[in-house]
Order: C-alpha cells, then structure tokens, then sequence
C-alpha cells in the first residue's frame, strides 16, 4: 500500500479515535414510531407506524390474516412522499387488537429464524457437495 | 368438511399462464376463504413444508469475465429457491437486500485539484458509484455516520469507525520523447502520455485510528481495479480526498449491495395430450433449449392412447426442465397446440437470484436481509409494549 499523498499534511479537519461507539437507548425513539390513529375500540384500530413502507407493511399484513381471529387487516402507504405506512386490524368478538398485532409481529420473526435456518442448512450442503475443503475460513452471519 | 385432495391443493398452488392474461395470483391460504378448512398460522406446518434450494453459484464465470481484486473463494452470484413460503415475505427479503442492507460507498469528496474535464460534481458522483471492499468483518464493525445538518442535533462525529478516508492523487504527464512523436504522427495515448486513465485502482486508502488494526492482506479497495474514472491529457491533474461511509440503497443507490436481487416463480408445462412427430420438434421449439426433451414414442404410450397405435418410435415432447422456460407463451399462439399444453408457474416456489456488487457475499446478503426484516418487527414490537404500558 502506498503512503498517502503529500496534502495530507496540510489537513486540519479533527478525527477522534474511539474505540467503542456507545450504543444510545432507542426505547423512546421506538415509541415514537407508532401510534393509533383516531376512532379505535378494543377489537377494531388504525395503527400508524413512522419509516415503515411495504417491506413490512405486507409481510405484517399476511402474518395478521393467518390468525382466525382476525375479521379484517390492510395496510396502506398514505401518501408517498411521507414515510408512514398505516395498519388496520379488526378482529372478531372479544379479541383485542393489541394482542393481535403482538403476536403477528411474534409469528413473523418465528418464520425468519426458520427461513434463516433453512437457508444455512441448504447453503451448506450445496457448498459441501461442490468440493469438499474450499470453504475453510468464511465468515458467518 | 373434507381434506382437500391432492389434486385440489396442486390446482390451488398454480397460477394460470393463458394467451392473455395471468389468472389466480392471489394466495387463498386465509383462515375463512375455505369453508371448514384450517389455515391459521403454524409454526410447525411451515418449518415442515418451508425448503430452501440451492441451484447454482456463477461466481467462477463472473470472475474470469471481469477481472476481479477480490479473492474467488467469494460467493457473489447466487440463484437458489425458497419453497412453500407466501410472496409478502419473499418480497420483503427482496427488497430488503436492495435497500435496507448497509454498505460502504465514498459519500464526500473533497476536492483540491481538478483540471481534467470531468466536472467536479460528476467525477464526485462517479466516485461514489465505485464498489468497494475491505475486510468484511471490520466493515460490518463499522458505525453509522450522520451529517451534520442546520438547526439539527442529530450529528455524529467523524471517527475511525464510521468514516474511512481515501485519496486520489493522479497526473498526466508527456512521456519521454512523446512530444517528438506526437509530431510525427503517433496518436496512441498510450505512447505518448503518462497516467492519462484514472482507474478505480488509484484510490488509496489511508487508515486512521483503529483501521491499523484491520487486516493488512484486506486493505479498502475498489471491486473492479479497471473501472475507468476520467480521462485526462499532459497537464491535467486530480487529487482528491473522499470519505466513505456506511449507508442503505434507500438513500442512494450507491450504497445498494446488490446488482440485482430478484426473483421469479418457477415455471411449470403440463402436457396434456401427447403431442408427437414433427410437432414434437416445432412444440420444442417454442421454448428456450433444455426445458423439452424428445424421447421416442413406446408401445406403453401407444396402448394408452389410441391415436397413436401407428406411430411406434416417432419423437414425443416430454417436458425436460421448467425451470429454464421464460414463459414466453410462443406454445399458445399455435392451433396445433391447442387444448394439448398447460402453462403456469407455482405460487410459492421463489427462484431468487441475487448478484452482489462485492462488497458481500449473495448469501450473506439474504441471511442479513432476514435479520433485518426481524429487527423491524422486534423494533414495532417494543415500542407498541412501551405505548401499552
């Protein structure tokens, strides 16, 4: 590697060596990204959640509407230059809509670990069975 | 209210592919929209009919097309298939790796010199379209940075782990005795200059604080050492100082690590009726090569079906590999097809195909794009727990 140019040494800018980022509490951010919209009773609400687009939006809505107790769940994107996305969820009689939505967010993070499980199994095999012995040293996730 | 048959299941899993138009796109598997039937969430159902697949790694052929500074150990072109899981969740891992998962891009550049004839703004610009590389386990390591914007507490500073800087310090020059043969006539640059390309492999990374301590066989680079940045002539000179940060294909697409990330679903052809003979070949012909196969009629085919008790050994099309057909639908825009072929493809059945830029491997790419996709739902989680209390 070649040592850095000669106008480096006319540089002023300050860069501070740290050698740990400190790790700020987010419980008060996360609670400000969602909230329920106007008109909700305890089995129908509109939630509306801050920075979330489709990529959550419709996986929520798919894990919402495998639950039997659930009469309704649609999300939409209210407009597209604000980075909300608004959820609906009406349930069935003496279901709350909170434990609904507690436990489609629990069900969904199930099925990632199982995708991700699979996928390393899978990708495992594959590797293995090209040629045995070339992957020593990669990197896991 | 009985099981549904396997036949009913296999129809319900298919869309339509017809001359037209596409039909049955929808997922129907909601408690409700069948009478009687069970189809509320099972963890235990999808992890039994949840596969993963993995078809092929072009890596090898991407390297010896282009000439590559990272080792060919890499995984960076990938096709494999998820099955049995519904579009919303293979969608959101898709999209997901082309904007959600964060890379390192050159995001400033400070410049002190430039007299070529890119203009500042658009040599910055190609700059920051650059892929880089390093050490993948310090560039995951590193921090987020955010610029300082007016009237906004929300800065961070610049430190050795969320800013690495690079330089670019190039000038052209006549080569000796280039003068003389340019006035003879010579116009190949190559004789008459040097430096007079800026490439990609010009970059020098200059390590600060803890960097040092990133391993040195490693070092921040570009991908592709050949890409061409500018052009330049006898007298010009750029030098240049660049900041690279971590950052999501949400904010500029320079930071996406993926070239492509996409998926299809798997084609499927249903022979209906045997088609034989020279129709056969011209039925072959109306899909891209290897998805039918010719084989020759039996005495089995020929007892089965009576239309074909003379025709003993001639050619029969027999559907070979789907999952190379493009769907281009050419089989349905002949008569003599009609009735006799069935094109669809299978609902849950993803072939994802994911070409990194680099910086990553595809499959690291997918397994972060699934963490990802968990976070968020840990992140709504906490806070709807906190807006409860």
């Amino acid at each position: 590697m070649p040592a850095p140019p000669q106008h480096m040494q006319v540089e002023d800018e300050v860069i501070i060596d740290r050698g740990e980022l400190v790790e700020g509490n987010d419980d008060e951010k996360d609670r400000e990204r969602i909230r329920v919209l106007a008109g909700s009773t305890e089995n129908a609400a509109s939630f509306q959640f801050d920075g979330e687009d489709h990529t959550l939006g419709n996986a929520l809505r798919y894990v919402i509407m495998k639950n039997p107790d659930v009469e309704f769940c649609g999300y939409s994107i209210p407009h597209p230059s604000e980075n909300k996305m608004n959820l609906r969820i009406q349930t069935y009689d003496n279901v709350n809509v909170y434990t609904v939505l507690e436990k489609g967010l629990g069900d969904l993070m199930d099925m990632c670990d199982v995708v991700s499980e699979k996928f390393v199994i899978a990708r495992d095999e594959f590797y293995a069975g090209r040629s045995a012995g070339e992957d020593g040293d990669r990197m896991e996730e | 209210m009985p099981e549904p048959t396997a036949e009913e299941l296999e129809r319900r899993n298919r869309l339509q592919i017809l001359p037209e138009i596409v039909s049955d796109q929808t997922s129907t598997d909601f408690p409700g929209h069948w009478p009687g039937e069970n189809h509320a969430y099972d963890l235990e159902k999808f992890k039994k009919n949840f596969k993963v697949q993995f078809h092929t790694d072009d890596t090898a052929s991407l390297m010896k097309a282009q000439k590559h500074a990272i080792p060919s150990s890499r995984r960076i072109d990938q096709v494999f298939s998820l099955i049995g899981i519904d579009a919303s969740l293979a969608n959101a891992f898709r999209r997901i790796m082309i904007s959600e998962v964060p890379t390192l891009a050159i995001e400033d550049v400070f410049i002190y010199q430039n007299t070529s004839v890119i203009q500042d703004e658009v040599f910055a610009h190609r700059l920051g379209l650059i892929p880089l590389t390093a050490d993948r386990l310090s560039l995951h390591n590193m921090a987020w940075y955010t610029k300082p914007v007016e009237g906004e507490p929300t800065a961070t500073e610049l430190t050795d782990q969320n800013c690495v800087i690079l330089h670019l310090q190039v000038k052209c020059e006549w080569k000796e005795g280039g003068l003389e043969k340019a006035a003879k006539g010579v116009s190949d640059p190559n004789e008459l200059y040097v430096n007079h390309s800026v490439y990609a492999r010009d970059l020098v990374w200059q390590k600060h604080g803890k960097q040092t301590e990133w391993p040195e066989d490693d070092p921040v680079r570009s991908v592709y050492p050949d890409i061409l940045i500018a052009k330049m002539r006898p007298g010009q000179e750029v030098i240049m100082k660049m900041h690279a940060h971590k950052g999501i294909g949400q904010d500029h697409a320079k930071f996406s690590p993926v070239a492509t990330a996409s998926y299809r679903l798997l084609p499927t052809i249903d022979i209906l009726k045997p088609i034989v003979g020279a129709d056969a070949k011209k039925f072959q012909g109306c899909f891209p090569p290897g998805v039918i196969r010719l084989d020759s009629v039996t005495s089995e085919d020929a007892k089965k079906y009576g239309e074909l008790s003379e025709k003993e050994g001639e050619p029969k099309a027999v559907v070979a590999n789907p999952m190379g057909d493009t769907v281009s639908r050419e089989a349905l825009r002949h008569p003599e097809f009609k009735d006799k072929v069935r094109l669809g493809r299978v609902r849950d059945h993803f072939i994802f195909k994911v070409e990194s830029t680099g910086q990553w491997d595809s499959d690291e790419l997918f397994l972060h794009s699934v963490q990802l996709l968990k976070t968020k739902a840990q992140r709504i989680k906490r806070g709807l727990d906190l807006m409860m209390k």
